[in-house]
């Protein structure tokens, strides 16, 4: 698929708001001031493309001033609760009567793509406690603090190698594939024990997976994905155990029957697409938001101490996995209202991580106030298990290439360069430079 | 005297407490939250509640009690 395919269909305010599902039945009286409330508007559409791609979409603005929940439709014109408020966030993201089981009826999608894998085996994310506690403790002392600390040389070496590559072809460049989407596609091979010289299929599948809006694409993305994937883990079991992550699973699990095969690929789906394309999506678009705040930029190029921060504080402001999907498998009493049994739940991570009470001059990028408890890696049991590992590599990322390139700016006017759509992880299509 | 208890039968091992309060908290061989030897009162590290406040799961308690 196409990057033009892609943004086609860039304009979501034109989903169907009319039909909704029972939760309307059940929609509280008592919250007046709930976006699309009642007889009020017609609830907002849920997602939409970002304008700016470091903002929240201006059709958003409504959802901000209505916290710390509102109504939204999804594309299907369902109407769903969307979390909007970060303390409320915190304490539903940490609710087990919040499920991310999307076998179960009525699980929410925000694209038909979400509806093609319902019946496909999947592991960590869409799978449930007692479940997912055996899945993560399998892989939690891989992608530990201290495990991502170790492997900040290796990752300054994969990065210094792609600067290499692109000092000696230009300038211009094309940043998104000289090196926001090679350098965490490099590291997660090398952490899972996955040939790089594959990355061409896979990231093909990964994009299919997480982009596409035909079902039927999505499926077929998953069998060539599966495929690989189970030949890949079925060669580690006949030869003697590697050092990568999959090789641990393969020999210590797979070989001993804890983990059966259908399980081990769906980890390695997880691990091998989570693991690239979201680090790839923030180095693109954090250096596109830090190219276009040029004062804050000369002020960490003065002080790269200060990138750990500014790292944090990117992650808050540019919540690029907006839109985390729940069903309430019980009633939840929550700020005054209930949400019901069935009813779909999305947490808006863009608007949760600009609430004022949690974050004073919320749109403004300052690393010099605490970023930190935002819930741009989820919260929860869910949240993101390669975090250290993310932040690891978006430090080396951003500090190395604004170090080695002085020089690095936009080769087109900012307005021309193109982002993702609403509905995928937020990052950069591409982004044409120069230095 | 404070009194740092974290269970670890909860902890996911996301690293957050090490993160944030990496005076006190680090994580075992298996990747789950402990705290350094000699460190198991929270030496007095303002970073400590921070720490437990940022666990996902909410797998670290910090009481606080007089003397």
């Amino acid at each position: 698929m196409t990057d033009t395919t892609d943004t086609t269909n860039r304009t979501s305010a034109t989903y169907t708001t009319g039909t909704t599902d029972t939760g309307d039945a059940t929609y509280p009286t008592g919250l007046a001031g709930l976006a699309g409330a009642g007889r009020g508007p017609a609830p907002v559409a849920y997602p939409q493309d970002r304008t700016c791609p470091y903002q929240p979409p201006a059709a958003y603005d409504s959802l901000r001033d209505s916290r710390p929940l509102a109504r939204v439709t999804l594309y299907d014109g369902r109407a769903v609760w969307l979390v909007t408020g970060h303390e409320t966030a915190r304490d539903l993201l940490a609710d087990p009567r919040l499920s991310t089981d999307r076998t179960r009826p009525g699980y929410p999608a925000t694209s038909p793509r979400f509806t093609a894998l319902r019946d496909r085996r999947s592991a960590l994310l869409n799978v449930d406690d007692p479940e997912h506690h055996a899945q993560r403790r399998l892989l939690v002392a891989s992608f530990t603090l201290k495990r991502a600390t170790a492997l900040r040389p290796a990752i300054r070496r994969i990065i210094d190698e792609r600067i290499d590559a692109m000092l000696a072809q230009g300038p211009p460049a094309e940043l998104v594939n000289a090196f926001a989407l090679p350098v965490p596609s490099t590291v997660i091979c090398e952490l899972l024990g996955v040939p790089y010289a594959d990355h061409e299929f896979f990231e093909a599948q990964s994009r299919l997976l997480l982009r596409s809006r035909v079902p039927e694409e999505v499926r077929a993305a998953r069998d060539r994905l599966d495929a690989y994937l189970g030949a890949l883990i079925d060669r580690k079991l006949a030869a003697p155990s590697g050092d990568g992550v999959l090789d641990a699973l393969v020999h210590e699990q797979v070989r001993e029957g804890t983990v059966d095969r259908e399980e081990a690929i769906a980890l390695a789906t997880i691990l091998l697409v989570a693991g690239h394309e979201t680090t790839a999506n923030m180095i693109s678009l954090g250096t596109y938001t830090l190219l276009r705040h040029p004062e804050r930029l000369a002020e960490l190029r003065a002080e790269p101490s200060r990138l750990p921060a500014a790292v944090e504080e990117l992650m808050r402001l540019l919540s690029i996995a907006d839109g985390l999907l729940r069903l309430a498998t019980e009633d939840i009493e929550v700020a005054g209202t209930t949400i019901r049994a069935g009813e779909g739940v999305v947490f808006a991570t863009s608007v949760i991580n600009r609430d004022a009470a949690a974050y004073p001059a919320p749109d403004t990028l300052d690393w010099h106030r605490s970023a930190r408890h935002h819930v741009a890696f989820g919260f929860g049991i869910h949240q993101c298990l390669g975090q250290n590992l993310a932040r690891a590599e978006l430090e080396i990322a951003l500090g190395t290439i604004f170090e080695r390139l002085p020089g690095l700016r936009l080769a087109v006017p900012a307005d021309e360069v193109r982002w993702k759509p609403g509905d995928t992880i937020q990052g950069m299509l591409e982004l044409p430079v120069t230095w | 005297m404070t009194d740092i208890h974290i269970d670890t039968g909860v902890c996911i091992g996301a690293g957050q407490c090490a993160l944030a309060a990496p005076g006190v908290f680090t994580q075992d061989d298996d990747g789950f939250s402990a705290l350094l030897p000699g460190r198991e009162d929270g030496g007095g590290d303002p970073m400590v509640r921070e720490a437990a406040r940022a666990c996902p799961v909410g797998a670290i308690q910090v009481s606080t009690t007089a003397g």
